[in-house]
């Protein structure tokens, strides 16, 4: 295994100094550091930072590999900065099984370019019925601790109340898609002035603050965890900060494409700009950036979703719902919210690597750049800019929203357990059974 | 004017221009001869990927009026009945060598998406889009308002026209809500909550509750189709409940203003939203409304297709 001497980068505290990573962890960090075998690396300028987690991750694998594969979304996912992920389980078959589960974790593991936490099924087939069999999954290899029907909404208040209370025994928690659906049916986008005049039908924000409202209060009363998927609206945002308030034990994520775009978007009819759940408006958007600065919402997740173009190319009300997001989220966290002083570096690395790592309690992750701790970081240079181009994704899928735009915040290097994964913003290929 | 997809497209002098250009081809529409030379050796498609008798024959009369190629392409039977995707039948239009694509589609916003791509480069006219637009038709009641209320020239000011029905899934009412304000007349929109979209505050028009109230203070009420299926997702509670708040009947007619007129952009649904004797009666300008869809629809055509080297009014319409 290599060594690296991280030479003269910032670290979190703002100061400067050398790190070795060896042994797959960080054995030194000092000034001065010298050491012959050590492959040197100049991060003059550069932030080191604990690598990210995200908590929502969809990898397609098994299923739809034509969208994207544990493989390559693990790549994606490096490039972005992150060394650990979480699969979602709406794939083909779902994961809802502890065989499933397994088996992405496997692939995982075999990718080798992060750790892949498979996120479970909380009903069987996603079909919103019956429990899927939760402790199977929690005691697998895969060691499942959260547990989401993501794309559906867990909307049966009764089955949601029984999944609360099942994860209880194993510290689970339950991720919702706040969405009811019986509010949201053939909904197209957010619902307001925009939807209206371009005739598209509306996804009015209260099908997501009613859910929302509902599952706080179901998860108050049993005690259990809750969390909520992809916060959008400002009304959200005051739930939660409201649940908190109360002591229920309650966290949330923000997208960062919800920290940029606008309904606005949809003018164009371009379907690139569909997302579930859609985007809103710019009273959203802001009422979203202050909720993640004072800690309100807990994390930054992705969700990373990717589709082959032709399910992009096509109307709008045919197209399918989701954008690409791990290789373009710390640039976009950066410039909605340390760049405009929102947050500060430390909340950056708290939203995007030690509050995630700590919902998912996952381990080896999240953690401080001290010496022992696992090498799980990333090398970012703040003050460089890049152009994002669908065509350089590191995805199988191109449909990235922010195509075009120029961001701050490049990824320069990431490790993953001290092994390179991104070397001068370019992911290190190593063959498929290595 | 490359395309037309939305009345928003539209300014004031392009739309003024369109019904005076439309007035010129109603007076070749009523000569023995209905045939122009235009556009000979141009070819235009119906797209209709959505059922609508009408409109398509509509466009298809007013393209052979001034002697374009017709090509009628429509879902049923086609290629698109059995998946294939727009960008697909896009292409093989270019291919072909269309000069301009009339679209009629169920999705909101194809045509413009249609218009933006790369798939091909001819012209392309929204013929209805979803619960989006309908741009032609708008310009067609905005010709026949003009011609009852405005002497036939100008603008549309100081006339205050109603919408009645249900404006959240109509596209004939978004499209005349931009254009009729657009040309000065101010519009009432007339429906229960439910058939209104959210932020319709935000649009230059009134908005009632009120049939009654609205009806003797206008110059024109447009009847909007309402669909029976409406009342399965909870819109309105009957279609007699509907009828009787919301419906054009014969006491309803008597209030009306004197030299008013009635509209219904078709196909109706005699009585729910219009009682026969309401739209068979003297006021009703209904058939007329389709023979000057035809004039408007060649005034459109003529405008976007002839070219700005030979034809006078394209190259106003590009001075405009």
């Amino acid at each position: 295994m290599n060594s690296y001497l991280i030479s003269q980068a910032t670290l979190p505290d703002g100061s400067t100094a050398d790190l070795l990573l060896e042994n797959g962890v960080i054995a030194k960090i000092g000034i001065g550091i010298e050491n012959s075998q050590a492959i040197r690396i100049d991060a003059q300028g550069c932030r080191v930072l604990p690598g990210f987690v995200d908590l929502h991750t969809h990898l397609r694998e098994p299923g739809r590999e034509e969208s994207e594969t544990i493989r390559s979304g693990s790549q994606s996912a490096a490039k972005g900065g992150y060394t650990a992920v979480s699969a979602m389980a709406n794939t083909f078959p779902v994961a809802d099984t502890a065989g499933v589960v397994e088996q992405v974790l496997r692939l995982g593991q075999e990718a080798g370019y992060c750790d892949v936490f498979p996120i479970g099924a909380v009903t069987q087939g996603i079909a919103g019925k019956q429990l899927a069999e939760l402790g199977a999954m929690a005691e697998s290899a895969a060691k499942v601790r959260i547990f989401s029907d993501d794309g559906n909404c867990v909307a049966d208040p009764m089955v949601m109340r029984r999944a609360l209370e099942y994860v209880k025994q194993f510290n689970g928690v339950i991720a919702q898609h706040a969405q009811d659906p019986a509010l949201t049916h053939g909904a197209q986008m957010n619902e307001g002035v925009v939807s209206s005049g371009l005739g598209l039908k509306g996804w009015p924000a209260v099908a997501e603050e009613a859910i929302i409202a509902r599952d706080i209060l179901l998860a108050g009363h049993v005690s259990s965890r809750i969390h909520i998927c992809h916060l959008t609206t400002a009304g959200g945002v005051d739930l939660i900060r409201w649940a908190k308030a109360r002591g229920i034990d309650v966290t949330a994520e923000v997208t960062p494409h919800h920290l940029l775009l606008t309904d606005e978007e949809a003018i164009s009819y371009n379907p690139v700009f569909k997302v579930n759940p859609p985007l809103r408006t710019q009273v959203d958007v802001l009422a979203l950036r202050q909720g993640l600065a004072d800690g309100t919402i807990d994390i930054v997740a992705t969700d990373h979703a990717p589709h082959p173009s032709e399910s992009k190319e096509c109307e709008w009300q045919e197209a399918a719902f989701g954008m690409l997001g791990l290789e373009t989220a710390y640039s976009i966290v950066q410039l909605t919210m340390v760049d405009s002083g929102l947050m500060s570096w430390t909340d950056l690395i708290d939203r995007m690597s030690t509050a995630p790592a700590k919902i998912g309690g996952y381990a080896d992750q999240g953690q401080s750049i001290s010496v022992g701790n696992v090498a799980n970081i990333v090398v970012v240079d703040p003050s460089a800019t890049w152009r994002v181009d669908k065509d350089l994704v590191q995805s199988r899928s191109r449909n990235t929203p922010f195509h075009g735009m120029q961001l701050p915040g490049v990824i320069r290097y990431t490790f993953y357990k001290g092994n390179m994964t991104v070397s001068q913003s370019r992911i290190v290929e190593w063959p498929k059974n290595a | 004017m490359r395309h037309l997809l939305s009345t928003k497209d539209l300014s004031y002098s392009e739309a003024i221009l369109i019904l005076d250009t439309a007035q010129e081809m109603a007076r070749v529409s009523s000569s023995s001869v209905k045939k122009l030379p235009t556009l000979r050796g141009r070819t235009i498609v119906n797209l209709f990927l959505e059922d609508s008798t009408r409109t398509r024959i509509s466009f298809e009369a007013a393209a052979k009026r001034l002697s374009a190629d017709v090509i009628n392409f429509s879902a049923k039977g086609s290629s698109v009945s059995k998946g294939e995707s727009l960008k697909d039948t896009a292409q093989t239009l270019q291919a072909m060598g269309a000069d301009a694509v009339i679209i009629r589609h169920s999705a909101s916003g194809s045509a413009q998406w249609l218009a933006d791509s790369q798939w091909m480069n001819g012209s392309v006219i929204n013929a209805g889009d979803g619960t989006h637009e309908h741009p032609t038709q708008a310009l067609l009641d905005a010709f026949t308002l003009r011609k009852h209320l405005a002497s036939g020239t100008g603008d549309l000011k100081g006339l205050s026209i109603a919408i009645v029905g249900d404006i959240l899934h109509s596209r004939v009412a978004r499209s005349n809500v931009i254009l009729l304000s657009l040309l000065g007349a101010q519009v009432t929109l007339v429906a229960p909550p439910t058939l209104l979209p959210v932020g319709v505050e935000s649009w230059p028009a009134q908005v009632s509750y009120d049939l009654d109230a609205v009806i003797p203070v206008v110059d024109a009420v447009m009847m909007l189709r309402v669909q029976q299926e409406r009342m399965a997702d909870y819109f309105f509670p009957t279609a007699r409940e509907y009828s009787h708040y919301f419906g054009l009947n014969r006491d309803r007619l008597n209030q009306m203003k004197k030299d008013s007129i009635i509209m219904h952009p078709g196909p109706m649904n005699r009585g729910l939203e219009i009682t026969a004797d309401c739209a068979d009666s003297a006021r009703s300008v209904i058939v007329e409304q389709v023979t000057n869809g035809v004039s408007v629809r060649m005034a459109v055509l003529y405008l976007m297709l002839a070219g700005a080297s030979e034809s006078p009014f394209a190259q106003s319409l590009v001075n405009a």
